[in-house]
């Protein structure tokens, strides 16, 4: 959820009043926006201090705290789906249109009648490495330093959400004072394309820029992967070979827009040509306010690499019809349509009744990308309408109530292993590779454990194959506590199954270790026999278990995580299921321990049965 | 020890009263101070009276001891200045120290000695009388033979000349206590077996029981506060009516973890700094458990709606949506439930589902996240549901939890809408808190799965970590999951009351 800091009194200015803070939270949670901090500069700057005080004293930063305004900055989320109100333009607009204070604003293109069109024209290589291109005019804009610092951000706010770091869109705004049309978009060879980059006093070419960034600019030098591996660089030039910019990693210094600028020439290139037309609709449909003619966008013709002309912006309304029936029967109201439409004007969209005084005909401003659907437009109705207005129903859906069978054997199971004197741990289902094979002296046959291919930390590389190393960890973590100490643990562990769909899947299982003076071999064998017990499994060699449809047994094994000779493998009927035994001494000095260990690991699943010993295990998916 | 007190009851029971402690430790031949012990220890028991006797005495000190044999300070003098007299210097040197200073002095005062100056020169200390008794010599006797001396003799010495010292004690005048015995009992700390089956409980002294104490802590095992929770959970849903859905699978491809529910390709959640891909299992061959035409579908609404939805306007990618993940929600499950509600035999049928189970979140482990945690998730998929269901049955949930007072934000969820985050009002914290997320689940998730049009679904999800967390007042989620719990907080952990 992207987080906009805006200075209060400019919001508070837009809005025509001052509100308390728990006033403006009142609102913000009204409408789906969230108060998350008040801070100032000032604040924010002591606070990154405190930070970095902490690695070392730094005292440019210091200066720049002391010298920052105290002037008070709401921190308000925004939903990740309200591009529009990424900026303090767009935050005042929708709470001033959902306050009433203000009619909705109409987006219009300019009337270009007799004028040329400014053209942007598409040269095929671009197809090869970022295809989309378009662009508008923002004509006679009045910026202050307020004003520009928030366009500045909105570009920002846009590049690390929307455009996903700038990978599907990239913004360049520029001076169109000093550039001159017909532009053109193409792609290059990088050592072709020179020119002064923002910010820079010499010309680079391309390719000594990517190194540049890579070397020197730690914002920018994120950037460089977008493009740095093609072939081709994009890039715009003007009338006169100028460079606008280098999408998307940096504009020329040439155009760089200031406070003075007036006319704004706004390219967005992209590889996602809906968003891109969605990131220039946000950017002109905020700023056009500033315009000499508020929000009046001139548009621009993209003359694509087949010839075909497009217009853009695209600010028409988009028409979307529904009925009140509709919406009420979503949201479990019943409100006449006039008023359906009456709320809707509060949420931006304007909503016309049909003759039949049923059908609305709704028209979704071009602010509103986030609505794909007459549920979307529901949801506006129940934010104006209020959530906490909605009477509230007890769903009439009657159904019985049932826990999955392996869920309550797994409940009833754990309360038996805890009643013979086990604690209950509950440790992660992901563990380092040594944790889960070396350390355990088992072998990686490399087909066996899932495997994770981009952990944030090497404790997270694979699923555990057995829930032994956990019980281990837990035991080496409370090395304090006095001996014995019995644990257990009723978790999933998960299995390659090249039979799965998926290729996986989880395996319900019971592990419990004895840690003494000395090993409590017995112990641990003598829980086993219990815990077959309570399941109903009775010994193989017990009077009656020939006839009963499953029973266990044990034999000696050879399993390198356990003792030899002090172990033995668990079968139910011919299906191995566990083992138990002594832990090998070397396990437990890898996980440093340093008393002797017994565990006990069995797969209850072959045990999810019911009383007539049918399966009831329910796999979720093939 | 044991000898003396037994003697010394023996003695008391033969006697009766036992006049003077003091003569009986001669009796015994023991010191008397050994003997205080034994009358102590008894009387603590309450088996003899002791009465207090208070002696008095003078004794010799360390000085009057010599007097005793060379005879006092003043007769060593009157000695050595013989029939003859002699010099002060010589005198000195015969009687030297204290002694002789002393012993000069009172043979002076005595008027025993005198000095003589007539021979003109050095002054000769000589005899006044031929001879002395040594009085002085003889006190010291008495008192050192116990004798009593007059109270003028004693005040004297004992004050002006320092050589005798007053000494005071005690010793006891003992009788029969009220439980006397002539063998002492030693006070049992417990009820035995073997006193039970005797009947010596009946007789048996009992050591006083220390009530300051806590009792020893039971050998038995313990549930995982978490568990606990989670348990209590399962019963509030079930008591609702919901039924469990088949969680216990890790693995997922992201077409039911995110394609099936209408979220789109680039969404940030896709990223894998916030979500575990894998390398094997790296894919699910899309041909494996999605039926083709349901397959399509999805592409289709995402790359260009339908079903009344615009679409995202992107090119689908097949192979984002075979790529295997550790799932992120439990709503991958629901949708691979919601599939099979929509295409079972005999066709759709109401539902009410819940899960509690783990997700993965690629995170770095902190204080408050881990990269798996529990969600809690609970659905109602019905003919005509509203937001105004979900509401109540929100409202039915969280009281429960006793969490009575709910109030609902507007949220953004892709693949819910309407959404709402759920926050409860806490009387101890005077605030609002967020609890939960919910939703509608959206028609382009819905309809391409084959759901007829006028079913809905409501769903709300939170985690089971941090109620938990509130419950036990566990302020580091590390504490509580994982490894590193510290065993005494599992083992030290109430009941969980939600539900009750």
């Amino acid at each position: 959820m992207p987080t906009v800091g805006v200075n209060r009194d400019k919001l508070f200015e837009k809005l025509g009043r001052v509100y308390t803070d728990e006033e403006f939270d009142q609102l913000c949670f009204d409408y789906g926006i969230e108060l998350d901090d008040v801070t100032s500069e000032k604040e924010m700057l002591r606070k990154e201090l405190a930070s970095q005080a902490a690695k070392g004293a730094e005292t440019k930063l210091a200066a720049e705290a002391a010298a920052a305004s105290e002037e008070v900055i709401y921190k308000i989320d925004i939903p990740a789906n309200r591009y529009d109100m990424l900026c303090v333009e767009g935050i005042a607009r929708a709470l001033n249109i959902f306050r009433g204070t203000q009619p909705a604003p109409t987006y219009k293109l300019a009337d270009m009648a007799g004028k040329p069109l400014l053209q942007m024209v598409v040269k095929p290589e671009t197809a090869l490495v970022r295809p989309f291109v378009v662009c508008a005019v923002l004509r006679g804009v009045k910026f202050d330093a307020a004003r520009y610092n928030s366009f500045i951000d909105l570009q920002d706010k846009l590049h690390q959400n929307l455009c996903r770091q700038r990978t599907l869109v990239a913004i360049g705004t520029h001076d169109l004072a000093t550039v001159q049309g017909p532009f053109t978009y193409e792609a290059l060879p990088p050592e072709e394309i020179k020119f002064v980059p923002l910010k820079q006093t010499r010309e680079f070419n391309a390719k000594d820029l990517m190194q540049y960034y890579l070397d020197n600019d730690q914002k920018l030098k994120k950037f460089v992967p977008i493009i740095a591996s093609s072939l081709v660089y994009p890039v715009i030039y003007d009338a006169n070979r100028t460079v606008l910019s280098l999408p998307p990693i940096i504009n020329g210094q040439h155009s760089a827009i200031s406070l003075n600028t007036r006319d704004v020439f706004i390219e967005c290139t992209a590889t996602d040509l809906t968003k891109a037309k969605v990131v220039l609709n946000t950017v002109v449909t905020m700023f056009a306010e500033y315009c000499e003619r508020p929000f009046e966008v001139e548009p621009v013709e993209v003359v694509d690499a087949f010839g075909a002309k497009t217009v853009y912006p695209d600010l028409s309304c988009r028409s979307l019809s529904l009925t009140a029936d509709y919406v009420n029967s979503l949201l479990g109201v019943s409100l006449p349509p006039q008023q359906v439409a009456e709320l809707l004007n509060k949420m931006q969209v304007s909503a016309t009744l049909g003759a039949d005084g049923q059908a609305l005909t709704v028209l979704v401003p071009p602010t509103r990308s986030d609505i794909l659907h007459a549920c979307d437009v529901a949801e506006d109705v129940a934010i104006a309408y209020g959530y906490n207005n909605i009477v509230k129903r007890i769903p009439p859906t009657a159904t019985q109530g049932r826990e999955l069978p392996l869920n309550q054997v797994t409940e009833m199971l754990r309360a038996e292993v805890a009643m013979c004197g086990f604690t209950e741990v509950l440790t992660w289902a992901l563990v380092s590779r040594a944790e889960n094979f070396d350390n355990l002296r088992r072998p990686d046959d490399g087909n066996s454990a899932v495997e994770i291919g981009n952990p944030a930390t090497i404790e997270f590389e694979v699923c555990r194959t057995s829930l032994l190393s956990s019980a281990l960890k837990t035991l080496a973590a409370n090395k304090e506590v006095p001996l014995p100490v019995k644990l257990f643990e009723l978790s999933d562990v998960v299995l390659l199954d090249a039979a799965k769909s998926v290729g996986s899947r989880n395996e319900r299982r019971l592990v419990a270790v004895f840690a003494a003076k000395e090993s409590g071999f017995e112990v641990i064998h003598g829980l086993l026999n219990r815990v077959m017990e309570v399941l109903g499994v009775p010994h193989k060699d017990e009077p009656g278990a020939a006839s009963a449809p499953v029973s266990y047994h044990w034999a000696p094994s050879d399993d390198p995580a356990l003792f030899p000779g002090r172990q033995a493998a668990v079968y139910a009927g011919h299906q191995a299921v566990g083992v138990f035994g002594i832990v090998h001494p070397e396990v437990l000095s890898r996980f440093d321990l340093p008393y002797p260990v017994s565990a006990l690991e069995i797969n209850i699943e072959p045990f999810v049965f019911d009383q007539y010993y049918n399966s009831l295990l329910q796999p979720l998916s093939s | 020890m044991a000898d003396l007190e037994s003697n010394l009851l023996q003695t008391l029971n033969a006697q009766e009263t036992i006049a003077d402690s003091g003569e009986l430790a001669k009796t015994l031949g023991v010191d008397h101070m050994v003997l205080v012990g034994t009358i102590r220890s008894l009387q603590a028991s309450e088996m003899i009276v002791a009465e207090d006797i208070d002696h008095f005495r003078y004794a010799l000190t360390e000085e009057s001891q010599s007097y005793l044999t060379a005879g006092s300070p003043e007769a060593q003098v009157f000695d050595a200045v013989g029939p003859n007299g002699i010099t002060m210097a010589e005198l000195k040197a015969a009687v030297p120290g204290e002694a002789g200073d002393v012993g000069f002095k009172q043979a002076m005062q005595g008027k025993w000695l005198a000095l003589d100056k007539s021979g003109g020169g050095e002054p000769r200390v000589v005899r006044k009388v031929e001879s002395i008794e040594d009085r002085t010599q003889a006190l010291l006797a008495d008192v050192a033979a116990g004798r009593e001396l007059a109270q003028s003799d004693a005040e004297n010495l004992a004050k002006k000349r320092k050589l005798i010292k007053p000494e005071q004690w005690k010793t006891y005048k003992l009788t029969k206590g009220p439980k006397f015995a002539l063998e002492r009992k030693k006070p049992a700390t417990d009820l035995t077996f073997d006193m039970v089956a005797k009947g010596t409980w009946r007789t048996q002294e009992f050591k006083e029981y220390n009530f300051n104490a806590m009792g020893q802590p039971p050998a038995g095992g313990h549930l995982h506060p978490l568990l606990k929770v989670r348990t209590q959970f399962r019963k509030i849903f079930t008591q609702m009516g919901f039924e469990e859905m088949p969680t216990n699978q890790y693995v997922e491809s992201s077409f039911w973890n995110f394609d099936a529910l209408f979220q789109p390709q680039q969404h940030p959640a896709r990223d894998a700094h916030d979500t575990f891909f894998l390398t094997k299992p790296a894919a699910t061959p899309s041909d494996r458990g999605v039926p083709g035409d349901y397959l399509q579908r999805v592409q289709s609404v995402h790359e260009s709606g339908g079903y009344g939805s615009l679409g995202y306007g992107y090119s689908w990618k097949l192979a984002d949506a075979e790529k295997n993940l550790l799932r992120t929600h439990t709503t991958a499950v629901s949708s691979r439930m919601l599939y099979k509600l929509a295409n079972q035999p005999g066709g759709f049928k109401p539902a009410k589902y819940f899960s509690i189970d783990r997700v993965f979140r690629n995170e770095q482990v902190d204080r408050t996240h881990l990269a798996e945690f529990h969600q809690v998730e609970g659905l109602v998929c019905d003919r005509g549901l509203t937001l105004g269901d979900l509401i109540g049955v929100l409202n039915q949930f969280f009281s429960r939890l006793g969490l009575k007072k709910l109030r609902f934000k507007p949220a953004y969820n892709p693949y819910t809408e309407p959404s709402m985050e759920i926050f409860s009002y806490s009387e101890q914290l005077g605030k609002w808190m967020e609890v939960g997320n919910s939703g509608m689940f959206r028609p382009e998730m819905l309809r391409p799965m084959g759901l007829p049009e006028d079913v809905n679904v409501i769903a709300w999800g939170l985690s089971l970590e941090r109620p938990t967390m509130i419950l036990y007042g566990i302020d580091n989620i590390r504490d509580l999951f994982g490894h590193r719990v510290s065993l005494s907080m599992v083992r030290k952990n109430p009941l969980c009351r939600l539900g009750l």
